[in-house]
């Protein structure tokens, strides 16, 4: 009785383990069926690469909706990279223990934040910062609602993910290798430079990527401050539209529009499919590195 | 450099956090010569070595009393320089740790950061040093390399050329054959006995027949005690403490 | 050969101060920027923040400027939020147990199934909420509670099953193995030992799963309606917190959007004592597990 039990108990644990796999393959393979009705008779080349944008015309070019997001998560890189691997440098190399022990629920905090919280907090100081600050300064007139808002934004919520994997790959470093370099007469940010970055460089990539992936799929905190106009940007102070922000905002009236569903549900799945492709890039590199240090 | 002790050590304790690991330990280093300190593990051999060249910075929670005197200077002085402290020793650890950098770079390393740019000098000073640790015939033509692809034994042979090419006076070793193959071994403790001549070696070791090979002084620790310290042949001749002796004869271990 | 140069040594250490000081002028602006935006968003919400905000569905007229609260957008949220916990955990304690009983650390099994696990971690919610539409309408439901848990469990999953999974894998292996040898099935050993052994650290990753439920705004978009009531069955819709926020800071009128600075406060204590509540719970469960 007990081995039956065993046994089924074994059974339904495996087939929940299929679960994951099959998961990712049912939101591409879902995603793909329900956009069918618009790549059925549209080229994809013009769906992806067209700047036009007129649902009630029937033209879905996605362009003006794909550059947003590279625009949008290329600030934020920009602006999250140089920071969080210094934090993290910080952490791991200089900071004493309770310092670095007090850190990690802060960064957990932050990366536990609702997005919404951050586009509230967006739209408290950030827009009217870059609108009434930045954009003068520059000598533009902006809405403050731009790329660089969310760009900033987003930035701010990708340092816990690159601070949490650029940590985990130093802790991997040996000390004495730090040991090494400093018993050579090299000062800590030499050691630092061109021993631990050099070392950890493929795990800092991965963490990058990670953060970009991250980044690019982010809703609800861009769309609040972006300013969600359908036109390819021009400058940083220029509002955007990423292909999230255009899912999220038009699904009350797709329905009555035909192939407009098709249209966002395409959206959806090169939103999909960009994140995937940086996603197992990034973990693939984390297991090499997690295999090398072994 | 101060003809007869470069280094002497004057009542040293080490704390880590509550825990004392170094006992008010004394001891000189007598110059160009093979000075090797034994002991069971964790009676604070290697902390004894990395107090030399104030590598127990790097730890947390590192108290430390007592003076270390390098050529008459306290290294522990508030205004001391630690990288002028550290370029005057090379350091071999326990398992070698080549820098994640070619073969050729892992030499030039060191001279570079202390300011010698000129790449004739470089190479001449690259190639001196793979010969000086006897692996130059082996790796001539692959110095652009990544230095992981040598083999272990190779890899002790790089650090002990990286650690001369910055000029040093003192070469300390911590276990420095532990992690080698007993040809590699050899040929490391061989590279010790050749330098004697011209540097001042430090090695720490667990393994009383390597000591008995290469020790021309010998300091035995024990629980954090500098318990008995004299050339090497009367220390294994006639120890005078009871615990050196019953170390000697492998009753404790 | 001639003795090395040590000239540049005041340079270097002028260098090496200088990163030190940056990489920590980087750090404190990482965790300053958590204070500013909790300082900006509980400062600005003072004026809006009130009783009636909290036990008050919203009357007539709310997204005017009139009365009313956010009681329909909390209920809405923690309900939705404690049904996708619910059957998120349903599926990932089955799973991790699998992985940490019958599979090795190291099996082919356990690696792609964690591998995919992170795959599922970085999916956009949005992503997630665009897949829930479709499986709602294959299923016929229409928005409603029940499609709103369905999607929020799907975001979920895969956060509890590797934080689970974590914790479980931290369980020494002779524990395991000590309780197979006195002649249980590997099933008992799975529930008695492992789940026992890690319960606080299950717990942490409920809870962490559970705060991103209720802080998800973009897979609920679509899947769980909106309503001024509370709801009041599986098949209502329901009201969530992050929209109230969001549609609320949509209106033009300055007090409701001042009540959108006050919902987001709420918001984000609620996140803060789920958030610390699992805290608490994990630094217990490091305490308590045999090492």
């Amino acid at each position: 009785m007990r081995l039956i039990r065993d046994v089924l108990a074994r059974r339904g644990m495996g087939a929940v383990t299929t679960l994951p796999g099959l998961l990712v393959l049912l939101v591409v393979v879902g995603l793909f069926l329900k956009s069918r009705a618009i790549l059925a008779v549209e080229p994809l080349s013009r769906l992806l690469f067209s700047s036009a944008w007129h649902p009630l015309k029937g033209e879905f070019g996605l362009l003006p909706f794909i550059s947003g997001t590279v625009w949008v998560t290329v600030t934020a890189l920009v602006l999250a990279l140089p920071v969080s691997i210094l934090a993290a440098i910080y952490l791991s190399e200089y900071a004493p223990r309770w310092i670095r022990e007090a850190a990690k629920p802060v960064i957990d905090l932050l990366a536990g934040l609702p997005s919404v919280v951050y586009g509230v907090w967006g739209v408290l100081i950030v827009v009217p910062f870059v609108g009434g600050v930045l954009a003068p300064a520059c000598g533009v007139v902006s809405s403050g609602y731009s790329i660089l808002a969310g760009g900033i934004v987003l930035a701010i919520m990708t340092f816990p993910t690159i601070i949490h994997v650029t940590l985990e790959v130093f802790a991997t470093i040996p000390g004495a290798l730090r040991d090494a370099s400093l018993s050579l007469g090299a000062t800590k940010w030499e050691t630092t430079r061109r021993v631990v970055l050099r070392k950890g460089a493929q795990g800092i990539l991965a963490a990058s990527v990670l953060g970009f992936s991250r980044a690019f799929g982010e809703t609800m905190a861009v769309l609040m401050v972006v300013g969600n106009v359908p036109a390819v940007p021009r400058s940083l102070f220029d509002p955007g539209y990423p292909l999230p922000a255009l899912i999220a905002n038009n699904y009350g009236e797709m329905m009555s529009v035909p192939r407009y569903d098709a249209a966002l549900m395409l959206a959806s799945l090169v939103l999909m499919l960009i994140v995937l492709f940086f996603n197992v890039l990034a973990r693939w590199i984390l297991v090499r590195v997690e295999r090398r240090t072994r | 450099m101060n003809g007869e002790t470069p280094i002497s050590i004057r009542r040293l304790s080490v704390y880590y956090g509550d825990l004392q690991v170094l006992k008010d330990v004394s001891l000189d280093i007598p110059a160009r010569k093979i000075t090797v300190i034994i002991g069971p593990s964790g009676c604070g051999k290697t902390t004894l070595l990395k107090s030399l060249n104030r590598l127990l910075d790097t730890a947390e929670g590192v108290r430390v009393r007592g003076q270390v005197l390098l050529d008459g200077e306290d290294i522990y002085a508030p205004r001391t320089e630690v990288t002028r402290i550290r370029k005057k020793m090379g350091l071999l650890s326990q398992k070698p740790q080549v820098l994640p950098m070619s073969i050729y770079e892992n030499v030039a390393y060191g001279p570079r950061l202390h300011g010698l740019k000129s790449k004739k000098e470089l190479a001449r000073r690259v190639e001196h040093y793979l010969r000086v640790a006897g692996l130059w015939d082996e790796v001539r033509d692959r110095l652009r390399e990544p230095a992981s692809t040598l083999s272990v034994g190779q890899q002790q042979r790089l650090c002990l050329a990286r650690g001369l090419a910055v000029e040093p006076e003192i070469i300390l070793g911590d276990e420095p054959t532990s992690a080698l193959d007993p040809q590699s071994s050899q040929n490391v403790e061989r590279r010790l006995l050749e330098l004697k001549r011209d540097y001042t070696v430090v090695v720490v070791t667990h393994i009383l027949r390597q000591a008995r090979r290469i020790a021309d002084h010998l300091a035995f620790l024990y629980l954090g005690e500098l318990v008995e310290q004299g050339p090497a042949a009367e220390v294994f001749a006639g120890p005078r403490d009871p615990r050196t002796r019953a170390y000697l004869t492998g009753e404790i271990s | 050969m001639k003795p090395l140069p040590d000239a540049r040594l005041n340079r270097r250490k002028r260098t090496d101060r200088a990163f030190r000081v940056l990489a920590l002028a980087s750090a404190a602006a990482v965790l300053l920027s958590l204070v500013i935006i909790l300082g900006a968003i509980l400062w600005k919400s003072l004026p809006a923040l009130s009783l009636s905000m909290l036990t008050r569905t919203p009357k007539g007229g709310f997204y005017l400027g009139k009365e009313g609260g956010i009681l329909n957008a909390i209920v809405g949220s923690l309900e939705l939020a404690i049904g996708a916990t619910a059957i998120a955990f349903l599926l990932s304690l089955p799973l991790v147990l699998y992985l940490n009983v019958y599979k090795g650390r190291a099996s082919k099994t356990a690696v792609w199934t964690r591998f995919f696990l992170d795959v599922l971690w970085g999916v956009p919610s949005i992503v997630y909420g665009a897949f829930g539409f479709i499986v709602m309408l294959a299923l016929g439901l229409r928005a409603s509670l029940l499609a709103g848990m369905l999607t929020v469990a799907l975001l979920e999953f895969p956060i509890m099953s590797r934080a689970i999974d974590e914790v479980m894998r931290l369980v020494p292996r002779e524990l395991k193995e000590a309780s197979a040898s006195l002649g249980a099935t590997r099933f008992e050993t799975a529930v008695k030992v492992l789940v026992r052994q890690s319960a606080p650290g299950i717990l942490t990753g409920v809870l962490l799963a559970f705060g991103r439920g209720v802080g998800d705004a973009a897979s609920v978009l679509f899947t769980a309606g909106f309503t001024d009531r509370v709801p009041g069955g599986l098949l209502d819709p329901a009201a969530t917190l992050p929209l109230a926020i969001f549609f609320q800071l949509g209106t033009p009128f300055p007090e409701v959007r001042e009540r959108a600075y006050a919902s987001a406060a709420i918001l984000t204590l609620i996140i803060l004592v789920i958030s610390l509540a699992g805290r608490a719970l994990g630094r217990k469960a490091t305490r308590h597990v045999v090492k």
